[in-house]
């Protein structure tokens, strides 16, 4: 039997507030799905002509790319105190940064660790996938313990290299933060719990709130060596245990 | 009316940012610039402006990056080992097209150095600092009215050309009171639409402010935009100042508060009879090459004179290029030259 188009209805749809632009991410990465849960939101919330976006350096360079919205490219680590200029020289702006666990735990540690201290009104967005993506997989702050990248070839050895740092909890300890959350994507139901997490950190900013931050638990199954699903099992299984997801701080 | 103020240096260049519609300031303790630092944080909230104290240097010019994004005039400022810390920042201003203006109070160096004032930083301001092929613009003030002044033209110069623009003052300059005539305050308001800026995407399409693009052939076009920019600016902005040099058989080639002390020299020569005239680059970069050249082509000597082992001198050997004599005196450490010792100079090259 023909279908007939115009009497269905459409569920289900790519968010108006990002572009055409096709994605540089590789299969089976959370990158996407985080782009599209932050467009929706953006959407939902009927603030596209108000935000700006930060794109950060690693696989989300080209995020600038994704939305249709306004946005700055930033040095490496810089994002939290690049939102921090952003903000306070415009309050009226929407601005969310998105930033990779070498990004805003490494080489951006004070930048972001004191937005989130000043209570900087903005939305930080943290994907933690434990790797360096877009330089080859090397360590991150935030790789496992006994985890193989480039340059812990047999394994992240605590004794030399420290262990992963949980730095939604260092963020927990300060007075200023209104939420503070760690989420994951590797099922529908934690899809939408991470979705929810989202709207809720930009909700926050639109009320005038302050400083929320959802830590977002990712995959990387190419520098991983893993298929997309076993990716998936890995941050279930294994991540969670040492990265426990819920709100850490909510103040909202 | 103007207003006429006793203010140190650090204190008549924060006033005149404000009055120049400076919207947002960030920056991060260090001597000799802390007044700078502490006027802001006197006056901005008071007017509704930002001020924060960043949590670095390298903090405090990434929030300017920001601001800049947003399009308000903003401003950082530190010393000598804070602005190493700027560089970073620097070049991504400078790669974005971002007007802003970054303050120098140049102190003793390398490394922690001393507190005192220098001008080692003549090469990091004048000839990159930061990574990549750029240039800000950097504007040298020798008394502190002037250092008013240029704070003034600096937020113009920055806004016109989308550039940063830095003033390379020094300690002695930032602590030094002086009777300032400062301008009238600007309305921010008044000033042009940045249609560039990102300050949300009502109506058009979203403006994207980056440095980056990993073509090489795009890259290189945004490198040819940049040139072609530096250019405009080196044909239109070159500022610098003559004195006596029209019967000049010496030359003295001096910047900032040293230039300020030469004239002092240049006056006790006079008095003894010597030929002795100043030139005074005001802008740094782009160096005055071609009005050096000229001077040359009718002295003996040009005598260069610097807080530093030697910095400016090579951008006046180039700009001489053979056509006098070009010695070289120079103080480093903090050591401050003093007129009798320029003047001692002038007298072993004016033989």
């Amino acid at each position: 039997m023909p279908v007939d188009v115009a009497r269905m209805t459409k569920v289900f749809e790519r968010p108006k507030s990002l572009t055409e632009a096709r994605y540089t991410y590789c299969p089976g990465c959370h990158h996407g799905v985080i782009t599209r849960i932050i467009g929706q939101t953006i959407d939902e919330l009927g603030i596209a002509e108000r935000t700006v976006g930060i794109a950060p350096v690693g696989c989300s360079v080209f995020a600038y790319l994704w939305y249709r919205c306004d946005a700055v490219q930033v040095a490496h680590g810089r994002a939290s105190a690049v939102a921090t200029g952003i903000k306070r020289a415009r309050p009226d702006l929407v601005v969310f940064s998105y930033q990779g666990d070498g990004d805003f735990a490494s080489i951006g540690t004070a930048e972001s660790l004191h937005a989130a201290n000043r209570g900087e009104n903005i939305t930080v967005i943290f994907v933690n996938n434990q790797i360096y993506g877009m330089t080859g997989g090397e360590m991150a702050p935030t790789t496992l313990v006994h985890q193989k990248t480039t340059t812990t070839p047999d394994g992240r050895d605590p004794a030399t290299c420290g262990y992963p740092i949980r730095f939604s909890e260092i963020i927990a300890t300060l007075d200023a933060p209104v939420y503070v959350t760690r989420q994951a994507l590797y099922d529908t139901r934690r899809i939408q719990d991470c979705t929810k997490a989202v709207k809720k950190a930009f909700q926050n900013q639109v009320d005038g709130k302050g400083y929320s931050l959802v830590e977002i638990l990712s995959t990387c199954p190419t520098n991983w060596r893993m298929s997309p699903t076993q990716a998936n099992e890995h941050v279930a299984n294994v991540v969670t245990q040492v990265f426990p997801l819920g709100d850490l701080v909510d103040r909202g | 009316m103007a207003l006429r103020q006793l203010l140190r240096g650090n204190e008549a260049i924060a006033e005149a940012a404000i009055r120049a519609g400076c919207m947002c300031y960030f920056a991060y303790p260090i001597t000799p610039q802390a007044e700078l630092l502490e006027h802001m944080a006197r006056n901005m909230p008071r007017l509704g402006r930002t001020f924060i104290q960043a949590e670095s240097e390298v903090a405090a010019i990434s929030m300017v990056y920001g601001a800049a994004s947003a399009g308000v005039r903003t401003m950082t400022s530190s010393s000598s080992p804070g602005i190493s810390l700027k560089q970073e920042g620097i070049s991504y201003l400078a790669g974005s097209n971002l007007p802003s203006v970054i303050v120098n109070v140049v102190r003793g160096g390398p490394g922690l150095g001393n507190i005192a004032p220098s001008q080692c930083d003549y090469f990091q301001a004048t000839k990159g600092g930061g990574h990549g092929d750029y240039h800000m613009i950097v504007l040298g003030p020798s008394t502190v009215p002037e250092a008013a002044q240029l704070t003034t033209l600096a937020f113009d110069l920055a806004d016109l050309y989308r550039t940063p623009v830095m003033i390379l003052a020094d300690g002695l300059l930032g602590q030094m009171l002086e009777p300032v005539e400062l301008p009238e305050p600007i309305d921010p308001a008044s000033l042009p639409r940045k249609e560039w800026a990102a300050t949300g995407a009502a109506g058009r399409d979203p403006n994207i402010i980056l440095s980056f693009d990993l073509g090489p052939d795009n890259l290189k076009r945004m490198n040819e935009a940049l040139q072609a920019k530096y250019r405009e600016i080196r044909k239109r902005e070159i500022r610098y100042e003559e004195s006596d040099v029209a019967d000049a058989d010496l030359v003295i080639a001096a910047y900032g508060s040293t230039a300020r002390i030469a004239k002092s020299a240049l006056q006790m020569a006079r008095a003894e009879g010597l030929k002795v005239g100043l030139f005074r680059p005001i802008t740094l970069w782009p160096f005055p090459y071609d009005a050096l050249r000229a001077v040359a082509d009718h002295v003996d000597t040009v005598l260069t004179v610097e807080m530093s082992a030697g910095q400016m001198w090579e951008d006046v050997r180039l700009a001489v290029a053979e056509r006098a004599k070009t010695p070289f005196y120079g103080e480093m450490g903090g050591v401050v030259p003093t007129p009798r010792s320029i003047l001692n100079e002038v007298r072993k090259d004016a033989r």
